[in-house]
């Protein structure tokens, strides 16, 4: 038999790039060549005039709103008025302390976020255990020459990010411990673990933040005035853990029991067992379901307008009812909820590349 | 010393006529069984007989409801203080491995060394190192047990086992979910652990391992100790007619 070298050719045209993507996932069959046309058309049509008064005809510059003289959105309001949004009624001179708490969180998260940066265990227990401290100091003051900041005039997007944070990070411990009693041996345990969950996640957000600054005080004697916010964030979380309570269950259930029987033979205690063979694999598959009740608290604090905490929304409003600025309000609405969705967005996207990588770290077949 | 507490002294595992219910369902009845130290006892019988249940109470990883188990001269009561000091000695394989699947292998031997026994890391690798030697996987160390084959993963716990320096070792079907080609290197680990001397409890269907290193093979069915006997006269001469039956229906494929 005769061997010939064949030669390498080049991919039929067409079938590379941009055009062979088209071609393949648009227009492969005249079926969907003619929905990809339509469907392109009615994107334009309904898209166009958005595009049209967000971008092309609006106007970025400016100091009032006299400066806004075509049809498009008024950008000059946000602009005008990003410092509200951003730290509420913080006095301006000390606005510098929540950039800074802010920063250093970012860059906490982001620390433990990379892969391979090193000292993750430190860093994290400084996150955790040290840093809520330095930003408490930071945001409140009266300390270290620090001038104090009453918590009625934190607002803005500083607020949002404390109610959710704290909200967050509170809610996942209680949250394990409510899930680990409700499936205890103990019956004590088990029933008030219940009774807790059930009954916090029956009652809609908005009424327990309602009790928590409206009814509670009428329970405690008159001079003892608890901070608002303070009780906010205590409403918050005890209802948050009731769901993250039924997230850890779920997480819990599908850990096998042959994992909780090796444990035991090998005369683990109660709590060596959860912390280092049972919640280290049920926390990876809860990873999906922790982030979505994240995102969903996250949209949630704007509920605390109802107890007259401005958050990002409802400081928006606020700015969106200056006389100087009537009118505005769409521009304001849109901004906010760009805000909001970048932030979910980000979350959601964290937790897909989290999910696929501590997947591939190791097989899992027993 | 009488000779009650003598004999007392060589029991590594004493249980005295004891019963147990799932519910309504009486699933072990009046078992009574002494196992000395360095014996080896080989537990067969129909699927659902029992024998699981029997050798998961001598850890308690079961209640009982009636009797008593004493093991290494320690009665096991209600007192979670007890019942982990009884596990630390002893070991238990199971038929589906149970190791740790985030963890090393050498993390899954060293866990319960450092964390029940307070045995320093640097001392509890070393000891990993030498049982994953004997079970002849040392090379695995840093994999994960996903990682592994059946049989390699099997070894593996038994290692983590041995890692705890366990007086009795428990194994339940240790082979039953392995592929063909894999039993024989799990059964030799176990054979060579018999000739070392260890205690063991197994409960199997590898006729061969019983007729190589048991002491004594007990049939169970219905919850009940049917017959016990050295392996001998056990396969030769089955005294029960429900034994005949069981050995023909495993003996004859
Ligand atoms: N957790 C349980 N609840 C109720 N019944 C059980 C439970 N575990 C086992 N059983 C029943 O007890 C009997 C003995 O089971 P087992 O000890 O596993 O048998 P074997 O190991 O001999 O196959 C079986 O009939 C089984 O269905
Ligand atoms: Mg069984």
């Amino acid at each position: 038999m005769k061997y010939d070298p064949q030669p390498t050719l080049p991919a039929p045209p067409g079938t590379l790039g941009v055009v062979g993507w088209m071609r393949k996932h648009l227009f492969n069959g005249p079926f969907n060549s003619i929905a990809t046309v339509v469907l392109a058309y009615f994107i334009i049509i309904f898209m166009w005039p958005v595009i049209d008064w967000a971008i092309l005809s609006a106007d970025w510059i400016g100091t009032t709103r006299n400066d806004c003289t075509s049809d498009g959105a008024c950008w000059v309001f946000i602009s005008q008025r990003l410092n509200q949004f951003l730290y509420g009624f913080y006095p301006e001179a000390e606005t510098w302390r929540l950039d800074l708490a802010f920063i250093m969180m970012a860059a906490l998260i982001a620390w433990l976020i990379i892969p391979k940066t090193p000292f993750k265990g430190w860093v994290a227990a400084f996150t955790l255990l040290i840093f809520p401290f330095i930003a408490f100091v930071l945001l409140s003051g009266g300390y270290f020459g620090l001038e104090s900041v009453d918590t009625h005039k934190w607002g803005g997007l500083s607020l949002t990010l404390v109610l959710a944070v704290v909200g967050i990070v509170a809610a996942l411990p209680f949250g394990i411990l409510l899930a680990l009693g409700r499936r205890s041996h103990m019956p004590i345990v088990r029933s008030l673990s219940v009774v807790y969950i059930e009954i916090w996640r029956g009652v809609p957000l908005i009424t327990v933040l309602f009790m928590a600054s409206v009814m509670l005080p009428l329970f405690f004697p008159e001079d003892m005035n608890f901070d608002k916010l303070l009780r906010a964030l205590i409403g918050i979380t005890m209802f948050q853990s009731a769901y993250m309570a039924e997230v850890v269950r779920g997480g819990l259930q599908a850990i096998s029991k042959g994992q909780y029987e090796a444990a035991d033979s090998l005369g683990l205690g109660y709590w060596q067992k959860m912390n280092m063979i049972i919640l280290p694999q049920a926390l990876k598959l809860m990873i999906p379901g922790i982030v979505n009740t994240f995102i969903a608290l996250f949209k949630d604090t704007s509920l605390v307008l109802i107890i007259g905490l401005f958050d990002l929304l409802a400081i928006m409003q606020a700015s969106a009812n200056d006389p100087n600025w009537i009118g505005f309000s769409t521009e304001g609405y849109v901004f906010v909820a760009l805000v909001f969705w970048v932030f979910c967005f980000g979350m959601s996207r964290y937790s897909i590349h989290l999910e696929k990588r501590l997947h591939t770290g190791h097989g899992n077949r027993a | 010393m009488s000779e009650a507490q003598k004999n007392q002294d060589q029991l590594m595992v004493e249980i005295r006529d004891l019963n147990k219910w799932y519910g309504e369902f009486h699933v072990l009845k009046n078992i009574n069984l002494q196992v000395k130290r360095g014996e080896r006892i080989v537990i067969c019988g129909p699927s659902g007989s029992g024998k699981s249940t029997m050798i998961r109470c001598i850890n308690r990883l079961e209640e009982h409801q009636q009797g008593e188990i004493i093991v290494n001269g320690t009665p096991l009561v209600e007192d979670v203080k007890k019942i982990e000091a009884i596990r630390k000695d002893v070991g238990m394989v199971f038929q589906h491995f149970n190791l740790f699947p985030h963890l090393t292998v050498l993390e899954n031997c060293v866990l319960a060394p450092i964390w029940v026994k307070k045995i320093p890391r640097k001392q509890a690798e070393a000891t990993a190192m030498k049982y994953l030697e004997r079970v002849k996987i040392p090379d695995q160390a840093l994999k994960y047990p996903g990682q592994l084959s059946g049989g390699q993963q099997q070894r593996v716990a038994i290692a983590r086992s041995l890692c705890m320096n366990p007086d009795v070792m428990l194994f339940d079907e240790p082979t039953s979910a392995l592929d063909p080609e894999m039993i024989k290197e799990v059964l030799d680990v176990m054979i060579e652990l018999a000739h070392e001397g260890m205690t063991m409890l197994c409960v199997t269907h590898e006729m061969g391992f019983a007729k190589t290193v048991a002491d004594r093979v007990i049939f169970m069915d219905g919850g009940q100790i049917v017959e016990e006997n050295e392996p001998n006269a056990f396969f030769n001469n089955p005294e029960h007619e429900r034994t005949q039956l069981f050995l023909s229906q495993i003996l004859n494929h």
